[in-house]
């Protein structure tokens, strides 16, 4: 799966579970070339999400939601992600 | 010992221990490195766990508080989170707290 076909599929699923009002994805894989995890080819990336569904949830919570949310997807095409997971009222 | 029973004994047995790629010293993986830094800024004592030397727990891990990546913080046996959850209860001041009390309560016991 190419870089931007993550990045879609990260998109897809995400909005597929929470709703969100925003989404914002960084590929940062290219920082990391070199770097062992990037050797076994899973992709680096930053998400940050506006999203209801993060009301009332602590910060373990929210980022459980957005695991849940890619599924197999945090085994095979993501190496790492840095999560922002944010509430409507929050982002404002 | 069964992998589990080794980790949960690690958790368990230490105030605050950090599951990271390398060492704080030598930290292998940025966002280990941050999070053992914020941890080092706390001004309190953890253990370190270096994945990267330990296979049986690099594989296993993960299953252990169903949480997928490194680096993985546990405060009093529960996990707190991977490398953006400590960087922002560090912001908030909540780690500084969480970490003394941690570290008060394991000296009283």
């Amino acid at each position: 799966m190419s870089g931007t076909e993550r990045v879609s599929m990260i998109r897809e699923r995400l909005s597929n579970a929470l709703a969100p009002i925003s989404i914002d994805i960084v590929d940062d894989s290219h920082k990391h070339a070199g770097h062992p995890g990037a050797r076994a080819g899973g992709g680096h990336f930053n998400v940050r999400v506006v999203s209801a569904a993060f009301e009332g949830k602590s910060l373990i919570e929210r980022h459980r939601l957005v695991y849940a949310a890619l599924g197999d997807a945090m085994r095979a095409e993501i190496h790492a992600l840095s999560i922002d997971a944010k509430t409507p009222a929050e982002a404002s | 010992m069964d992998v589990m029973e080794r980790i949960k004994q690690q958790v368990e047995g230490n105030p605050i221990v950090l599951y990271m790629k390398g060492t704080p010293q030598m930290p292998q993986c940025g966002f280990s490195s941050r999070a053992a830094q914020a941890l080092q800024a706390c001004g309190v004592e953890f253990a370190h766990v270096n994945v990267l030397a330990d296979p049986e727990i690099f594989e296993n891990l993960p299953r252990y508080a169903d949480w997928p990546t490194f680096p993985q913080l546990y405060i009093g046996g529960e996990l707190v989170g991977g490398c953006d959850i400590t960087l922002e209860l560090y912001q908030k001041g909540e780690l500084q707290s969480m970490t003394k009390a941690a570290a008060q309560k394991a000296k009283a016991s």
